[in-house]
């Protein structure tokens, strides 16, 4: 890895998700010299796990495709896959950075033909679809997985797997010995585009998720949708497998909660009402939704989308928090609470219900390599004190793509304000 | 203050800023965003006339009398149920007795609702000899609604009652005078300053 060249013209970005990917590709393409960190295998972060995008319903491997033709084709990108950032040290201008990569088993030579796979034996939860399914010890992200290159997974390393893999690539490209390494860079800016992670809805006792079968996150829904998930897109409850046709959302799952996330995560409500959408695809006939909610929240010209769904006489709004979930002989979840618009009782059976989980940032505020201004709810604040520091996307708050996008781009802008700085270029 | 406090001050309801003065953790009213859950969550929910959730959109709707006189708040059995999961952390269970008390204060409590009949025998038994009389207390509960009924309540709870003193919970002692706390004077007189205190306040903030 000696031949990365980086100087205090460098932008760094970490995290390759959407925000990463746009702040990279920005600044690469106005001729910036950028390196791009990211600590999964593949780049495309949380947006390569949905099904479908709202507003347009359009499928999001469309917009990755279109970026990672970009990053394919730039020579001022350089990505890191499968490293993480454990040091930062320097001012505006002048950062210095220790990144740890963390060894893939495989190297450059992989031509993804997936021998690997067919003969190693232990499997583990597939991360992609939230441990929705098993993937093997050797095994590619996901499909469209950028960069397409197989991964050993560590825990085989020393079993016999390991050598049965190594033993089928035609191609020599398994070097079991690789270890982990340390890399130190320059750069003039960072951007920090680490992204969001779905809040743990075991927490939300009331609800039983860790206790419910049928009771799933809005992440693992989106999953359960997508033809090549875990369940091949049908929409069916984990218990028995049968068809959820009748299900039931429950809104601020965690956020806008002073006992969970005090935000609003600002997408789930626009989320769910995208996936009412996919069960109301799925059963045409009888399928039915009641999304319950403290009051829907979709943003300026999202709200057309909103109007739309309301006009589907299968799907009802309930205005109401939902006070706690039970489960009945047939393991149908049971909702309970009080309709808080006329004040009746309810207790309603549902096939499987959805918590419209909300947004957290990835990075816990104590884990950051260097001091920065973090708000009260763990997101990066745009501050004078944090140098050429600049956060991307859902780092800084929670975003949709489309603000997030808006933001990486801004992001952009100001790193290459600071190392056209550093170069002497009048700013 | 800038102009739009002002306007806020001006036109703020003034039943909620009578619960902001009197009731005790009344400042909290304004922070209930309905979600509901408190009405929910309640196990006792569906036999009161108006949950938290409803009572405090009722305060800001200024409707005092239909707050004051109703039994709602003197249902509540401070199960903290709501409190855990309001999520705007409210400490909604206080709020209820803070209404009970400062309606009972006004003298337009429900008279005829049994906790708030029973909390005020419940009171003064405690008030005697700062401690609770048991065996007063039960047979006053049983004895409420005249002597040929109170036999008949006394008699149906008998074995209760002889459990009780085989457990060393209830003696029958207790009926000739019973414990008390070491000197109970002294009690009356820390309660009856703090009463004092707080009357003195109700003054000053007014109705
Ligand atoms: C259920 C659900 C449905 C949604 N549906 C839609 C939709 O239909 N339309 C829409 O516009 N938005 C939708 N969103 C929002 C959308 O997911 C986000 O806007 C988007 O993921 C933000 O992208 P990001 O790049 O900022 O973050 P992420 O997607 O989280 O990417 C962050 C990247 O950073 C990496 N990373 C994290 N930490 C580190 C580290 N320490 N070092 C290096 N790399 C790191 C991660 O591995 C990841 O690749 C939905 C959200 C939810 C919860
Ligand atoms: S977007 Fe909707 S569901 Fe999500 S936290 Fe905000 S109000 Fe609640
Ligand atoms: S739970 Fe809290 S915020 Fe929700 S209605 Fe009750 S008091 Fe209001």
């Amino acid at each position: 890895m000696s031949d990365i060249v980086a100087s205090n013209e460098t932008i760094v970005v970490v995290g390759g998700g959407i925000s990463g990917m746009t702040s990279a590709l920005e600044a690469a393409e106005c001729g910036k010299q950028v390196i791009l960190i990211e600590k999964n295998p593949s780049l495309g972060g949380r947006v390569a796990q949905l099904y479908r995008y709202f507003p347009k319903m359009c499928h999001p491997t469309c917009g990755m495709e279109i970026n990672l033709r970009r990053a394919k084709h730039n020579r001022n990108l350089r990505i890191l896959t499968m490293a993480e950032v454990t040091e930062v040290t320097g001012e505006a201008g002048d950062y210095s950075l220790k990144v740890a990569l963390k060894p893939r088993f495989i190297n450059e030579n992989c031509t993804a033909c997936g021998e690997c796979e067919k003969v190693v034996e232990a499997e583990f939860d597939d991360e992609f679809n939230y441990g929705m399914s098993k993937r093997k010890g050797a095994y590619l992200p996901y499909n469209m997985a950028y960069p397409q290159r197989y991964v050993i997974d560590e825990r085989i390393i020393g079993t016999e797997d390991a050598g049965k893999a190594k033993d089928a690539c035609k191609y020599d490209a398994i070097d079991l010995d690789m270890q982990v390494e340390e890399i130190e860079l320059k750069a003039g800016a960072i951007i920090w585009a680490t992204g969001w992670q779905p809040y743990d809805a075991g927490k939300i006792q009331p609800y039983g998720y860790d206790r419910y079968e049928n009771v799933i996150t809005n992440v693992e829904f989106e999953r359960m949708a997508d033809p090549q998930g875990p369940t091949d897109g049908r929409l069916i409850r984990p218990s028995d497998g049968r068809e959820a046709r009748k299900v039931a959302f429950i809104q601020c799952a965690g956020s806008r909660d002073r006992n969970h996330l005090r935000h609003c995560s600002r997408i789930c409500c626009m989320s769910s009402l995208k996936q009412t959408h996919y069960v109301r695809e799925a059963y045409p006939e009888d399928g039915m939704v009641d999304v319950y909610y403290i009051d829907m929240r979709t943003i300026d010209r999202l709200e057309d989308f909103y109007k739309k769904v309301q006009d589907d006489e299968k799907v009802a709004f309930i205005k109401s928090k939902v006070a706690s979930i039970t489960k009945d002989k047939g393991d149908n979840p049971v909702l309970h609470g009080v309709d808080t618009e006329g004040g009746k009782r309810y207790e309603t059976p549902y096939d499987m219900v959805v918590l419209a989980t909300g947004m957290q940032p990835s990075v816990n505020r104590d884990a950051f390599p260097i001091d920065i201004v973090i708000n009260q709810d763990g997101f990066i604040e745009p501050d004078e004190k944090n140098g050429a520091i600049f956060a991307s996307g859902s780092a800084a708050d929670a975003l949709d793509v489309n603000r997030s996008v808006q933001h990486a781009t801004a992001a952009a802008l100001r790193a290459i304000q600071v190392v056209n700085k550093a170069a002497g270029i009048g700013v | 203050m800038s102009t739009n406090t002002a306007m806020v001050e001006k036109y703020r309801n003034n039943f909620l800023k009578e619960v902001e003065t009197n009731v005790e953790e009344g400042e909290w009213v304004k922070m209930c965003m309905q979600c509901g859950v408190c009405a929910g969550s309640c196990p006792l929910g569906n036999a009161w006339e108006h949950p938290p959730q409803e009572i405090f959109m009722m305060i800001r709707a200024g409707k005092r009398e239909d707050v004051l006189t109703s039994d709602s708040m003197w249902m509540c059995t401070s199960c903290y149920s709501c409190i855990v999961r309001c999520p705007r952390e409210l400490p909604i269970t206080h709020i209820m007795h803070g209404l009970a008390h400062y309606a009972k204060r006004l003298g337009i409590q429900p008279k005829n609702n049994p906790t708030q009949w029973f909390s005020e025998v419940f009171w003064n038994n405690m008030m005697r000899k700062g401690r609770v009389n048991e065996l007063r207390l039960g047979l006053s509960l049983y004895f409420r609604n005249g002597f040929l009924s109170g036999i008949r309540e006394s008699l149906k709870n008998a074995g209760l009652g002889r459990n009780l003193m085989k457990a060393k919970r209830m003696s029958p002692m207790e009926f000739f005078g019973g414990h008390g706390v070491k000197d109970a004077s002294g009690l009356q007189k820390i309660i009856n300053k703090a009463q004092e205190l707080e009357a003195a306040r109700i003054e000053r903030h007014g109705k």
